[in-house]
């Protein structure tokens, strides 16, 4: 790390350490912090649908994330994953499944769609990959609103639902968003702790390097986009089962996107705990503004152009960067062997 | 008989496309940058030619000239401002700070002429309407000509410009290779601002077409740009001018011949050709001069 002094290579032997004194107790923490929102119906049941739609968010913005931050890839089109998680869950509610266990065959359905798709678009990056995904997201919604089972394009509920009574639905609802979350930043944090996982980062950080030097790029991408696209098919299926109505011309809005780098960019783009800041932060900004229409997307497009310029690191990065201070075991750290070890007079 | 009236009239809806995609096209070739808000600036050209028409009596191809010399300097400020500090981060900054910027265009625009669909067919006068009936089941529309032709010229002028001018040698030096063409005494900055001018302005041009065939609304701006963006591709990224006209004009009859097996089809048809070209091993049909990298 930078704070080693370079003679320190001519020094004792450094040991190779992940966890830090201040990882383990956030680590600990954010654990814990899931746990407890676990709770939080049966202490406050008011903000259950509040929290679902925060929990939903983050779902989005993390796995946004991993695709742009650690991937290099700005997808325009992680909507065609949101539509797909939400009128799976439609469908094969009409095939008489159960709505929840529904909900999480449809996300795993989106992330199986995704394999044929990234070879088709894990061939380009920068804009041929923004559009491609793009153009994949608008031909799935006309695709959508062609099929009359479907609603086609005025839109379908899920009336299913309804054999649940509101208020235990609301918390089963919120309890199945929460461990989809959970199973996917656990996944995510796995990934980056595992050997793919610095291959990813080195990825991220300059892609012809690391593939001079033996990382297989296109693996790493693919499980990206893999993660990505369960994450957006579970933010899907998750919206659907939040609001209960959904049409193609919302569910397979571009505006999605929107909120996705709105929130990446402020919290921080390729870090772990920046997306999660930026859900939160896109979280309160709804509260307040939300119901004021075109200022409060022209205030999301501007916040968003002005973190890229001005602070591209968001919120998160930037006092990373700051403090040197790394609060999620991801990397290595060199740290001296302590106690010194004693010298022996003999 | 119809399914050749279906390729007149993609051909012709191709020149349309192809005038939208022409700055989209100049950009990627010279900055290897796509900028998201085109569709957007187009659009904004059309509601700025629209304004003009609401106090001055007057046909929209006249109403366009004043429009063009705004358009280049919004175009030479977006760069200056905006895309010149992107383009210093890498490849991603640019993508989101020009998503930014188009709902931020958007959302203005909708603040300020409400979301209702608005056209300047009407305004156009008989050559939005009237058409040459060839046989019972051809005809050829004005509008559809004139659009084709202007494409054509618009594209020829800026080939002769970048291969006769001055300025436009040094686009092409710039674009080949930005850190030798400074060693010359380019100034790549100012090459780039100029290109983004001209680009923007073409868009609004485009608009305006867009304007007088069909109708718009704040919200246009994306579903241009992506068939702007196919058009680019499927001629080939990074190719000639030429590749992304032929691009346009492969889209315009993919689109309409869509339409022509079921009238719901045109636009999904469209993206079908666009990411079946995307399989092919050069992505891109007319990939001739220099691969993408």
């Amino acid at each position: 790390m930078s704070e080693q002094p370079l003679r320190g290579f001519r020094g004792a032997p450094r040991l190779i350490t992940r966890w830090t004194r201040l990882s383990a107790g956030f680590t600990a923490g954010f654990g814990g912090l899931i746990v407890a929102l676990a709770f939080v119906p049966a202490l406050s049941a008011g903000v259950v649908q509040d929290m679902t739609g925060l929990l939903i968010l983050v779902l989005m913005a993390v796995t946004w994330n991993a695709l742009a931050g650690y991937g290099g890839l700005v997808s325009i089109g992680q909507q065609a994953y949101i539509g797909l998680g939400a009128y799976a869950t439609v469908w094969l509610c009409n095939h008489s499944v159960n709505p929840f266990l529904a909900m999480v065959v449809a996300t795993m359905f989106c992330g199986a769609v995704s394999i044929p798709l990234s070879f088709l678009l894990l061939r380009f990056r920068g804009p041929q990959f923004a559009i491609g995904t793009w153009v994949v997201a608008e031909a799935l919604a006309i695709w959508v609103s062609f099929d009359s089972a479907l609603g086609a394009g005025t839109g379908t509920s899920l009336s299913q639902i309804d054999s649940y009574a509101p208020t235990s639905r609301e918390h089963y609802i919120y309890w199945l968003t929460l461990g989809l979350t959970a199973v996917l930043l656990g996944s995510l944090f796995l990934l980056l702790r595992s050997r793919l996982g610095s291959s990813l980062q080195a990825i991220r950080d300059d892609e012809e390097a690391a593939a001079s030097v033996g990382v297989r790029v296109v693996a790493g991408k693919r499980i990206l986009f893999l993660l990505a696209a369960t994450g957006a098919g579970a933010a899907g299926a998750m919206t659907l089962a939040n609001t209960l109505f959904i049409a193609p011309s919302s569910i397979f809005s571009v505006n999605y996107t929107a909120l996705m780098i709105f929130m990446v960019l402020v919290g921080g783009l390729g870090t772990f705990e920046g997306p999660i800041i930026g859900a939160i932060v896109l979280y309160i900004v709804q509260k307040e503004f939300g119901n004021d229409g075109v200022w409060y997307f022209v205030g999301l497009g501007g916040a968003a152009i002005l973190f890229a310029m001005l602070l591209p690191r968001g919120l998160w990065g930037t006092l990373e960067e700051r403090t040197g201070l790394r609060f999620m075991p991801l990397g290595y750290r060199l740290r001296r062997p302590s106690p010194p070890p004693a010298e022996d007079p003999v | 008989m119809t399914w050749v009236n279906a390729v007149v009239q993609g051909i012709m809806l191709g020149g349309f496309y192809a005038l939208i995609a022409c700055g989209l096209s100049l950009m990627f070739g010279l900055m290897r940058i796509i900028n998201l808000a085109h569709g957007d600036l187009a659009v904004l050209g059309a509601y700025l030619t629209y304004l003009l028409l609401e106090h001055w009596n007057t046909s929209p191809f006249l109403a366009i000239l004043p429009v063009i010399p705004v358009m280049l300097l919004i175009g030479y400020v977006l760069q200056r401002v905006l895309l010149e500090r992107s383009l210093r981060s890498g490849l991603l900054v640019p993508l989101l700070t020009t998503f930014g910027l188009s709902i931020v265009i958007q959302n203005l625009l909708d603040q300020g002429f409400s979301v209702d669909d608005r056209s300047l067919g009407a305004q156009a006068g008989s050559i939005a309407t009237s058409s040459w009936q060839i046989t019972s089941q051809l005809s050829i529309p004005a509008i559809g000509v004139l659009t084709l032709g202007l494409a054509i010229v618009i594209y020829g002028g800026l080939q002769i410009f970048l291969s006769k001018t001055r300025s436009g040698r040094q686009m092409r030096a710039t674009a080949a290779d930005p850190d030798t063409a400074e060693l010359v005494g380019i100034n790549s900055r100012a090459v780039y601002a100029r290109a983004t001018a001209i680009a923007v302005a073409i868009a609004a041009i485009g608009g305006v077409f867009l304007a007088i065939r069909s109708s718009f609304s704040p919200y246009t701006g994306p579903t241009y740009l992506i068939f702007a963006f196919e058009a680019v591709v499927i001629g080939g990224l990074g190719s000639s001018l030429w590749a992304t006209l032929a691009g346009g004009i492969v889209l315009g009859i993919a689109q309409t011949i869509g339409g022509q097996i079921n009238t719901e089809y045109p636009v999904l048809a469209g993206h079908i050709v666009f990411l079946a070209v995307l399989l092919t091993p050069r992505g891109g049909l007319l990939n001739l001069r220099r691969s993408t990298a």
